[in-house]
Parts: C-alpha cells; structure tokens; sequence
C-alpha cells in the first residue's frame, strides 16, 4: 500500500457521497412520464390535494425534536473519533468520554421524561 | 501523541465545591423527573443540602490553595471567599423562593437545578484562571439565567424579560468572546499568568500587537460591564428585573454580579496589571473602569429616583451598587493597591448580598400581601407589619450607607481604596451619589412609617410565609453583624491577595 | 526628499475621504460641491502621482517600500507568527500605473460633472467614483499580493455598483442593469476565487505574500548601479558619508537597495562592500531564503530545484509554480475580461459611460495585466501558463475583435474592442513581451477612454438631439441630462444604436475629430499611440517566434495580425457609421455638441492619444529616437519589472501592420459608405451571402452568452427550483399542523414592541429632589423598552470603552 491509496479512501468516499443520492435521482428521471398530464401537474402526485395556505406554523414539537436531534448529531461528530482512537486512550480521556456520554443521556432521559419525544 | 492529564494533575479536589454543584444539579435534574409534583419541597432540600455541602466543601478547601484542571482553576482565598458569598446567595434565594414558586402556579423542579447550574456558573467564573473557562462559566451563568428570567413563562412580562435579557446577553457574550480572541492573538495563549507574563512587554513594545491586546482587553470589559450591569450597559437591568420572577431577580441581581466581578477581578488584576504605558502608573484599564464607575453610581442612582415600583428601585439600585464596587476594581489597577482593593469589593458584595436578599425579601412579603410592590404598596406598613418595616428599615439604611449596618463598611472600605488610589474625583461622585440615594432610599422609610394608608390594608394577609421569614431575618443577622462586628469577615479577606498568584 | 514617497500612503488616503464626504454628505452638499470635492480629490492624488514621478525620475528609479505611519502592521498574529504587512510599494511600475488610474480618473471626473448632471444619486455616483480610485490605488501601491486582493475585491465592488447604478431605470431597463453587474459579480468571483488559491499557495509556499522584501535588490539594473554606486563610495570619501545617512533614514522609509533594519545579513553584506573593494554584489545571495519576497523565492527554489510536498504528492517546484501562476491567470481571465470569463465586460456598459471609460476601459480591467507584469518573474519561469496565457489572449483578442465587427450599439463595440485589446496585452505577456504589455496598457488607457468618452458624448448629444426633436414647446433644459430622465420615449428608441446616427461629423465637430483620434490611435496608424504599443507587441511575438522558435510567439504573431485588421476594421465602420453620411434620424439632426466640461477632457487625451506613444520610441526609426530618445519607457520599466526587455524596431512589420490597418480601413469606409442599406437598418455584410453567416455569427456576439446560459445559468436554476419547489414544499408541507409557535412568537413580539409603562414622578419631590428629578426623568428616556436601542446604546458603550481604552496608545503615537 503506498501512501496515495491511504489518501484514495477519501476519493472513493467523496465519489459515493455523491452517487448515493444521485442515483434514486437517475432511476426516477429515467422513469417518470415526460409529457405533463393532469396527475403530474399536480402538487402531489398520488392524488392529495393541497389545502390551505403555503404561510403556515410548525407545530412546536418539530423544533423540539429539531434540537433533540442536533444535540445527538454533534455528539456523533465527536465521539466518532473518541470511539477510534479508544485502544490508544488512557483512563483519564476513557472518564472524559463517559461523561460527555453522561451529559447527553442526561438531556435525553430529561427530554424524554418531559414527554419531549412525544408526537401528539 | 497527544500529551493526556491524567487524574492527579487534573486536582479535582481544589475544585470541589464548584464541581460538586454542577455535578449534583445533573443528577438532580433526573432525579426531580421522579418526584410527584406536590412534593416538590424535597427537590427544595435536594438542592439546598447540595449547597451546604459545598459550603463545608469549601471552608475544607479554602486554606488550600492550588489549581485544579492544568492552571484552568485556581482555588485560591479569593475564589473561596467568593464561593462562600455565592453559595450563601443561593442558599437564600432557594428559600426564598420556594414560597413564592408555590404561590404563583411555577412549582417546577427545574428551578432549582438551574439555580444550581448559575451558583456552579458564578463560582467557576470567580476562579477561572484561564479565558476560555471564563466564557465556558460565562455561558453556564447565563443561559439558565436566561430561562429563570421567562420562568413564570405565560406571563408575558416574564417572558419579555427573558427574551431581552436572552438577546442582548447573547450580544454580550459575543464581545467577550471577541475580547478573548485579541488577547489571544496578542499573547498567544488565554491563561491568566502566562497573559500578564507577555502583556507588559507587548505594551512596553509599541507594537500594534499592543493594540490588540487593549482592544481585547476593553472588549473582555465590555462582556462583564454587561453581566455586572455597568452604565451603559445596563439598559437590560430594569427591564429584566421588573419582569422577571422576584425570587430570581433577587438572586441574579447579586449571583450574576458576583460571577461577573470574580472574572473582572481576575482578569484585570491577575492577567493586565502589568498593562501600563510606563512601570509603576496606573494600569491602562483603570481610567475606563473608572469611567464606567462614575457613570454607573451617577446614572444608576439618579435614574431610582424616579422610579414608582420598587422592584424597578432595587433594579436600579442594583445598578448603582455595580458602581461601587467598580470603584474598588478602578482602584486596583494602582500599582501596590490591587489586594487591598480587591478585598474591599469581596466585603461589599457580602454586605451587598445580606442587604439586597433582605429587601427582595421584604418586596416579597408586600408584594404578597398587597399585590404589588409600587411604593404605594409600602404606605403604612409600618403599623400594619411592624417587623417586616424595621427590616425594610435596616435594608434601606444598609444600601444607604449608615454607620453600624454592613453597607457602610463596604462604602468605606471601597471609598478609603479608591482615595489611596488618588482617584479623588472618583470618590467625590461616590459620596455624593450616596447622598442622592439616600433620598429614594429613605422615601421607602417615609412611606412605610410617616404615611398612613387611606384604605386599611390590616385585614390582609400575614405578609410572610416562613421562608421569607427566615430569609429576612438572616439577612437583617448578617447585615447587622457585618455592620457591627466587621472583624469577623474582614478575618477572611484579608487572606485574599490575588496579585500573588501571579507568581505561582 | 527622503519624505517624498511617503506621499503614497496620502494617494489612497484623499480619495477615500473625497468618497467618505460624499457618501455621507453629499445629499447635502449638491453637485457643484459633490463634483468640486470628488474632483479636488482625484486631482490631489494626480498631483501625488506625478510628485512620486519626479521622486522616481531624481532617485534613479529605485523602489521605495512605505509602511504608512500609525498603521505599521496590518495583519499580525503573534500567536501564529504570521506578519503580513501593509506596505506600499513605489517603483516605476506602480508610479506608472498611479499617473494613468489618477490622471485620467480626474479627467473622468471632470467629464462626469457634466454627464451625469441632473442625476438623483449624483453625490453617490462620485463617490463611488472615488472610492474606485482608492481601491485601484491601493492595488496598484502593493507591495504584496494580499493587499493587493484588498483592492482587487475593491475595485470589483465599485464596478458592480457602477455597473448597476441606474438599478431603477424604467421599462425593465433597471431590471437588465442589475442583471449586469450580477453577472459582472459572479463571474469576477470565479476569478477571485483562482487569486484566492494563488495567494493561499504562495502563501503556503513561501510564508509571505510580499512582492519583494526591502532588503532585496530587484533586478540586474539596479544591481549594477549599486556596484557604480560602491566605486564610487571608495574613490570618495563624501559618497560613503551620504550613503551612511541614507542608511539612517527613518525607519519607515526602506530604500530597496539598503535594506535597513532588515536583519544582520543584509547589514553584513553591506559591511563587506566596504571592507573589501573589488568585490561587488550583484544579487541577493546574502539574504536568507525565507527573508525573500516571493519572487525572490521563487527563483531560489528552482536554483535549488526544490520539491514540494502536498500531502500525498511530491511535485517539483516548476510545475508546481505552474500551477500557482494558473490559478492566478483564472483571476486574470475574470478581471481583464479574457476567455472564458469575458462575458461581462459587454454587458458592463449598461453603467454610466464616463464610469465604463474609467473602469470597465481604461484602469481595472487592465489590473488583470498589471498583476502579471508585476509578477513576471513567475510567469518567466512558468512556460506552460505563458503558452497558456498566450493563447488565452490571442484568441480573446480575435473573437472579441470579430464580434465588435457586428454589433450595433455604440458602445458595445468598444466594449468588445476593449476585450479584444486587453487580449494584446495579455497575449503579450504571454509571449514575455512585459514591457510591450504595459506599454500598450497605457496607450490603449488614454484612446479607450477617450473613445469611450467620445461615445458618451455622442450619446448624450443624441438623447438631447431626440428630446428637442420630441419636445419643441420646452426647448433647451438642463434637467434632462444624464440616461436618467427619459421616461416614455426611451423604449422605441436607442441612443446608442449607430443606426440612429449619421452625419455627426458637423454637428459636433469636436468630438469628431478627438473621435477620429482615438480611432487613428486604435488602429494603429502611425504616429499614433496605438502604432507604438501594437507594433511593439507585434514585433515581439515576431522575435518570440521566428527568432527564438517559441511556438506561441508564431501564433500570437499571426492572430493578432488578424485581430489588428479586425480593429481597423470596426472602427472605421463605426466612425462611418457615427460621423459620416447623413443623419438618419430627428435625433442625430438636432444633436448639439456637448458642453466644455465633457469636450475638454476630450481633447485633453486626444492629445495624448497622439503624443503618449513617443514616449516608448523604439531606436533607430526615422531619428525619432533623436528627439525622444529611444524605449525610455521601457527602460525605466526594467527597474521594477525585471524580466521586461526592450524590443526591436521591425519595420517591415510595422509597415505590413499598418498597410494591413489601412486596407481594413478602406475596405470599411467602401462598404458602409452605401448607406441605403443601413437606412433600413441591416448591415451590407448582412446582405452579402458569403459574408452573411459570419456576420450573424458576429451579431450574436458567437452565442457566447447563450452557451454560457445554457450550459451554466439554466441547469443552475433549474437545480435552484427543484430545491425550492419540491424539497423544501414538500417538506414544509409534510409538517403543516398547528399554530403554536406562531401564538408564542407573537405573544413575545407584542411584549417587545410595548413600551414599558413610563409611571410618573412622585409627587413629594421638593428642593433638590426636583432638579434630580428631573435629571432622572431625562435620563430614563433612554429606557425605551426596545432591544434595539439597548443593543444599539451598548454598541456606543463599547466605542466608548474602546475609545478610552486606547487614548494612552495614541498618545503614545
């Protein structure tokens, strides 16, 4: 292995971030009806029709859950190389990781318990 | 490889009393999950037994100086000096609260634990010795304030003050952030020590790296004139306080101030008294904060004259107070007075604690009884609740500034540094200012005792539940014993000499 | 004299101000004191140009570097030992560039008090125009590629507002403006972005941006000097003692050759001079690499054949030069409108034409040349990107010349004629012809700017002509000046369509003949600028090609041949087409010529149109050289620019070249002679059917922009309208359900915008209490309740802190 092909992971990687979503993408423009018709003019095409005016509230909910979820997204981003390097850490960065583990189960069992992660 | 502390050179135990708090209101957050809502009152002992654990935690710590987390913490005399005043608010503000969270539907346990997280807030800004754990405890005193401020949240008076004090606190933070960033650029490192190390060369160099280093410094100044409430950055003050739950404007109106002044302490003393155009002046910094004191004490007290609500009184007067103990910050930038200064400040803001707990404390009591605390709802309190007026009495006379109450040692603590800091112009507005508040302090007296209520209120309510009782009393204990017998906490910071931990 | 250049750090200082007055003050000042201000602006930075001239001229040329006092460091980070400072540089490359940009900017600003008189946003339209000065200034002054992007960014700001100023004419004519100068915008940004990458990699590379560092000697000429200089400091004693002044000069003030304050080497070398006699340095190999500019490094580098290690990659320093300079050509491609990015200089006349003349002709679109004469030394090195930028330019001098033979608007032409020339000097950089480069940069600033300057007369003249020919009753006013006023007329006729025109030449008599001027100089006829610069460009590509065996130089040589043909070609057709024949419409019919203001400027660079070339008089031809002496321009270049050469005087090129010229000339002035078919508004060439289809090809500008749309804009907005419609519909739809937030947000929104109950004074206020009290209700006026003024009072606390803050630093100094 020589030293390009550690750094080609990253190629490979980029190449199938973007093939992942073009691809569904493809399959649909292949697929799809080219000529407008009075289903594919509509909003949805299933057949529901739009009700109501485009200004409209989320619902609060969504911002709660919105938050909920950054909260476990940045966490991701910094456990990731927690979890990587974990054979090589000592105890002291071991007892970091589990407290930061800590904090956020503590948010989570909170919002949980405040019925935070309810949809109603 | 990175180079990892490990677990002794962290010396968590210097730390404890901090860190216990912060711990235990993350425990405490769960453990409230649990607790049925009519027995809120053990989340009340929960949090209070935290804190007297951390009192005694801090007393055991307090002789040993040290820092914990590589030099980001220093326990020092300082820092448990202010610990002790920090928890003591907490403590009395938890009391104090409890009655009125009751008696205004906001019964949540949450309360508590953000009272936590602010007095963890306040206490890790008081000992911060490094300008990222400064923003770090910044924030944590914050954003919990923040939520108190909109805790009686349907109540659009409460939620306005927490949403002004949201934004702007956000716009604040944002200074000091700035600030930081420009001494780090300038020193290239943001602990305190290593920043007073370089910052005499840099300013002696001439270099624009000396002016980034100012601008840091005026910016970092900015960020806590803001959590301090210094004019003009105190527009928030009023505002906030009126709206906000009274229990909590009591406690941010002496916590904050507290967490603000430790980190304004430390870093103007520890990290920029070497900060001088040429060695043995004045620090750079001390015209401004002398500046910022003035226009503080003169704006804060005029500005309470004219205000009905005594809520809005105390907001301002809380303001004026700020500028006080600005003077004494003012002050220890001359050279050889930074100790002496600093204690001045720490036993103001002990008596400055007793003082505004009581007030807020007897605010509450009106408040309860009469339904609002305009100075209207003060006429004839004297002979409806006797007691509760003599305490009014006493708070009053303390926040004037009358011998035998603990304001005035603070004032004359604070005004006798600022004198031996040749600062006579300061001094003069300090004194005069007192004079001009002495009227709508004493105005309260008037009312309470000199006027009589046209319709009787006698068939009100007792005016205090237990705990407002016995907050007040402390207060009134505290005042009164400082103002008496001020050897027993000048015993104590007189061990306080920040200017030695330069050299650690 | 050693204060003279700091006189630059002032070049950029006095517009900046003229621009600052004007934008705050000028709606208030009116236009006698917006023009008079703008103009004393522009004219102090000329007579600052012309004093560092003179300073130069005395000095024997050598470079000064200008730290601005107060403002000695510009970027610094201590922490991470970065220290990029802002320095200026005064050579006779950037002494040449500021009497152009300042000379002509005034001009300009002179014919603008006239031309734009009557215009709502006057006072923002000059300072705008000055604020353009002191950016280009700033880019030009230097002495490093980061302060020079300062004004790169800068002036491009100033174009697109310029570009866009008339955003609210009517008839969707705004509308077209806008889009202009977005797409002036957008284009120069993938420009930037390659001189963002170069930066960054010279940057990364070689730990400066500077251009050269004070201690270094610039090139061989001065180098020389400096050895004469040092002979002579030993057979006199009086020379040593003058040049250990010069060496104690204030510190701000670094000759070039002294390198003062610039670490012991350099005070080492200097010691040995004197020590040992004889023995003489002619380069900087006392310096330390990393104490080089980046030229300086860069030419180490390839010494030392070093090898650069980008990660997973080794790259010899030679390619990975080319690399850097490429990046830098894409900003060129962007900023001095070559292929592909040329698009928008066209479209950029839709600005006021005195602001085209200026930026879009005469200075900025040439920094694109500027700044790779400036970095010659890496372009020398990197042959690829030379053939690179040699093809670039040639072709863009073709097919921009091409395209100006089938445009109708009057200035759209010389829009493409300024492509088509900004691509002779590329080409000519490409070819290492530097000095041929900047040489033509000069001539081609003063005859563009006054063709440009013609036109807007033209044009001018033409809407007055049409609205005394619509409006009899109101006669002569001035109000209706400037491309401003025309309301409903304006949609059926175009004032700058060369199809309304005709027969110009004896309604405005002056601006014919400084037109005809300009267009002598453009073409290239003898004695005109334009014959020197061009046929200095020409016969270098000779020498680069037959001579040296440099490919690009054969292809360089034959297209611009071509293109030069081209030139004469249009510009004759537009001259007949303006000036001769009979007028064609009302409008032409009763256009009057323009007023002083616009009409001296004309002749001002009519007169150098003719005059300016002689200042570069090659040798030997006709004895010329007798009376201006022979390439002085070029050799005074040579000590800033050191890869720059003189070239040979060719002449059978230069007759073949104007022969050429002339034919084309001939050909256009028989073709559209023929009016009648222009009567009815088609093109001769259109009608002929083998010249048809290049025509059309021509009048469509080659479906340049239609490609460009299609392949670029359209896909971009269809993928924009996927998002908007569909993913961002959708998924706000998917969520459509309560009101709650809306309740909480408004409930908030109420509270703050309620101002909190004032209350009143009590009434027990007596004596003293009274005057307090009145001062504490005053004072809580301020406490409005609103976020926004508390936010905005903290703002002033913070200027306030800042400023008490730093008063013992200024008065420190």
């Amino acid at each position: 292995m020589t030293a390009v092909n550690e750094w080609a992971f990253i190629g490979i990687f980029l190449a199938v971030a973007w093939v992942l979503p073009a691809a569904p993408l493809l399959v649909s423009w292949i697929f799809r009806p080219r000529r407008a018709n009075a289903i594919k003019m509509q909003t949805y095409e299933c057949g529901v029709e739009t009700v109501g005016d485009t200004w409209v509230q989320f619902k609060v909910q969504y911002y709660i859950y919105g938050l909920i979820f950054l909260v476990f997204d940045v966490e991701l981003v910094l456990l990731f190389p927690w979890a990587l390097a974990y054979n090589q850490l000592d105890f002291f960065a071991f007892g970091a990781g589990l407290l930061f583990i800590f904090l956020l189960a503590d948010a989570l069992v909170y919002a949980w318990r405040k019925n935070a992660l309810e949809w109603a | 490889m990175l180079q990892l502390p490990s677990l002794e050179t962290l010396n968590m135990g210097a730390a404890l009393p901090a860190i216990s708090i912060a711990a235990w209101a993350c425990i405490l957050l769960l453990i409230d999950l649990w607790i049925p809502k009519d027995r809120k009152i053990l989340t009340v002992y929960l949090a209070a037994g935290n804190l007297v654990f951390a009192f005694i935690a801090n007393l055991l710590v307090f002789n040993q100086s040290g820092d914990s987390f590589m030099g980001m913490y220093v326990a020092d005399q300082f820092s448990g000096v202010m610990n002790l005043i920090i928890i003591g608010t907490a403590l009395l503000s938890i009391v104090l609260s409890f009655d009125y969270l009751k008696r205004v539907g906001i019964e949540r346990g949450e309360y508590y634990v953000l009272v936590l997280f602010v007095t963890a807030g306040a206490m890790f800004m008081a000992a911060a010795n490094d300008l990222i754990l400064i923003f770090v405890a910044l924030e944590l005193l914050s954003i919990p304030l923040y939520v108190l401020s909109a805790f009686r949240a349907p109540d659009i008076r409460s939620e306005e003050a927490g949403m002004k004090y949201f934004l702007l606190g956000a716009f604040a933070s944002a200074f000091l952030v700035f600030g930081g960033a420009m001494v780090y650029g300038a020193t290239g490192t943001t602990n305190l020590n290593e920043i007073a190390a370089s910052a005499g060369m840099i300013i002696a160099s001439n270099s624009s790296t000396s002016l980034f280093l100012l601008l840091g410094a005026a910016l970092l100044l900015v960020g806590l004139g803001f959590k301090v409430a210094a004019v003009p950055f105190h527009e928030w003050t009023p505002d906030v306080y009126e709206g906000a739950p009274t229990p909590v404007t009591a406690f941010m109106s002496v916590a904050a101030k507290l967490g603000g002044f430790g980190s304004l302490l430390r870093i103007l003393v520890v990290g920029m008294s070497a900060v001088t155009m040429t060695a043995g002046e004045p620090a750079v910094w001390q015209n401004v904060v002398a500046i910022l004191a003035g226009l503080t004490m003169i704006v804060g007290n005029i500005v309470a004259l004219s205000q009905a609500n005594i809520k809005r009184m105390l907001a301002y007067s809380s303001i004026a107070n700020a500028g006080y103990i600005l003077m004494a910050v003012a002050a220890a930038g001359s050279p050889g007075l930074a100790n002496e200064a600093t204690r001045g400040a720490l036993v103001y803001m002990l008596a400055y604690m007793f003082t505004n707990m009581g007030a807020f404390a007897v605010v509450i009591a009106v408040e309860r009884a009469n339904g609002g605390a305009d100075l209207e709802h003060f006429v004839g309190l004297g002979k409806a609740r006797p007691m509760l007026a003599i305490m009014m009495v006493v708070f009053m006379m303390s926040l004037t500034g009358i011998p035998l109450t603990g304001g005035f040692i603070g004032k004359a603590l604070v005004f006798a540094t600022t004198l031996n800091a040749g600062l006579v112009w300061l001094a003069i507005i300090g004194v005069l200012t007192s004079v001009v508040s002495a009227y709508y302090y004493v105005r309260v007296i008037v009312n309470m005792f000199l006027r009589d209520a046209e319709a009787s209120t006698e068939e009100a309510t007792p005016g205090y539940s237990t705990g407002v009782q016995w907050v007040a009393a402390v207060a009134l204990g505290g005042t009164v014993l400082l103002g008496v017998l001020p050897t027993l906490i000048t015993v104590l910071t007189d061990r306080v000499s920040l200017v030695a931990s330069i050299t650690p | 004299m050693a204060y003279y250049p700091q006189l630059v750090s002032l070049i950029i200082l006095i517009p900046a101000i003229g621009a600052f007055i004007n934008i705050f003050w000028g709606a208030r000042l009116g236009e006698k004191w917006v023009g008079t201000v703008a103009t004393v602006a522009s004219a102090l930075a000329f007579v600052i140009a012309v004093l560092l001239f003179v300073y130069l001229e005395g000095s024997g040329y050598e470079a000064v570097v200008i730290n601005p006092p107060i403002f000695d460091g510009w970027i610094q980070i201590p922490a991470g030992e970065v220290v990029i400072p802002w320095q200026q540089r005064v050579d006779t490359l950037s002494s040449t560039m500021m009497l152009i940009i300042t000379g002509i900017g005034t001009l300009i600003h002179v014919y603008s008090i006239s031309y734009m008189h009557g215009d709502a946003r006057f006072h923002r339209y000059f300072a705008y125009l000055n604020m353009f000065l002191a950016f280009m200034l700033v880019l030009v002054t230097a002495n490093n590629f980061l302060m020079m992007f300062v004004g790169w960014e800068g002036v491009g700001l100033c174009s697109f507002l310029l570009i866009g100023f008339w955003f609210d004419k009517a008839h969707g004519v705004g509308w077209r403006n806008t889009m202009a100068a977005n797409k002036a915008m957008l284009l120069n940004r993938i420009g930037d972005f390659g001189v963002v990458m170069s930066v960054l990699i010279m940057f990364w590379t070689f730990g400066t941006t500077d251009y050269f560092r004070p201690a270094e000697i610039v090139n061989v000429h001065l180098a020389e000097e400096a050895a004469h200089a040092a002979e002579a400091a030993h057979s006199e004693e009086g020379a040593v003692a003058a040049e250990g002044e010069a060496a104690n000069k204030p510190g701000d003030v670094v000759l070039a050759q002294e390198g003062e304050g610039e670490g012991a080497a350099a005070e080492e070398a200097h010691g040995e001079e004197h020590s040992t006699p004889g023995v003489v340095y002619v380069n900087n190999d006392h310096i330390e690499t990393d104490q080089l500019g980046v030229f300086g490094q860069a030419e180490r580098f390839l010494d030392e054949g070093r090898v650069i290690d980008i990660g997973p990659v080794q790259l010899p320093f030679s390619t990975w030069l080319t690399i850097m300079t490429l990046f830098l050509v894409l900003g060129v491609t962007g900023k001095s409108a070559q292929i592909p990015l040329f698009t928008w200089l066209p479209d950029a006349m839709a600005g006021p034409t005195p602001a085209s003349a200026l930026i879009h002709a005469a200075t900025m679109v040439t920094a694109g040349v500027y700044i790779m004469v400036r970095s010659n030394v890496l372009f020398y090195y990197a042959p690829v990107t030379s053939f690179v930028v040699a093809m670039i330019g040639a072709l863009t001098a073709l097919v921009a010349g091409f395209i100006a033979m089938g445009q109708w608007d009057i200035k759209r032409v010389l829009a493409y004629s300024t492509v088509s020339q900004l691509g002779f000097m590329v080409a000519a950089v490409g070819i290492g012809a530097y000095a041929a480069a900047i040489f033509h940069l000069v001539t081609h600033a003063f005859f563009k700017a006054l063709l440009f300057l013609g036109s807007g007369s033209v044009i001018h003249a033409m809407e007055h002509g049409h609205h005394h020919a619509h409006s009899h009753g109101h006669g002569h006013d001035d109000e209706h000046h400037g491309d401003d006023h025309h309301d409903a007329h304006e949609e059926e006729f175009d004032p700058q369509d060369m199809r309304n025109m005709g027969g110009l030449r004896r309604k405005m008599p002056l601006t014919f003949i400084t037109y005809l001027f300009g267009t002598l100089a453009l073409a290239g006829i003898f004695p005109f600028a334009g014959f020197w610069s061009k046929d200095e460009i020409l016969a270098d590509s000779w020498v680069a090609g037959f001579d040296n065996n440099n490919l690009a130089g054969y292809i360089v040589f034959i297209i611009l041949l071509m293109a030069a043909a081209f030139t004469a070609f249009y510009m004759w057709r537009q001259i007949v087409l303006v000036f001769f024949g009979k007028p064609r419409t009302e409008a032409a019919e009763h256009a009057p010529e323009s007023s002083r203001l616009i009409t001296i400027p004309l002749v001002i660079l009519g007169f150098f149109s003719l005059g300016i070339g002689f200042m570069n008089t090659p040798s030997y031809v006709l004895g010329l050289d007798n009376i201006f002496g022979a390439h002085l321009f070029t050799d005074r270049l040579e000590y800033s620019v050191s890869k720059a050469h003189a070239s040979e005087f060719n002449l059978l090129i230069a007759l073949g070249a104007t022969a050429l010229a002339v034919a084309a000339m001939f050909l256009a002035n028989n073709i559209y002679r023929r009016s009648a078919i222009i009567e009815a508004r088609r093109d001769p060439l259109e009608m002929l059917p083998t010249t048809a289809p290049f025509w059309s090809l021509a009048n469509a500008r080659m479906y340049w922009d239609a490609f460009y749309s299609r392949v670029f804009a359209r896909p971009f907005t269809r993928i924009a309208y996927f998002l908007s419609d569909v993913v961002d519909w959708r998924f706000l739809h998917d969520y459509f359900h309560d009101v709650v937030i809306w309740k909480g947000f408004n409930a908030a929104a109420q509270g703050l915008s309620k101002p909190v109950d004032l209350g009143v004074i009590d009434g027990a206020v007596n004596g003293v209490g009274r005057v307090f009290g009145w001062l504490s209700s005053q004072l809580r006026q301020i406490q409005t309740g609103y976020v926004r003024t508390y936010a905005l009072s903290l703002l002033v606390g913070v200027v306030l802190v800042i400023l008490v803050i730093l008063l013992p630093l200024l008065q420190r100094g």
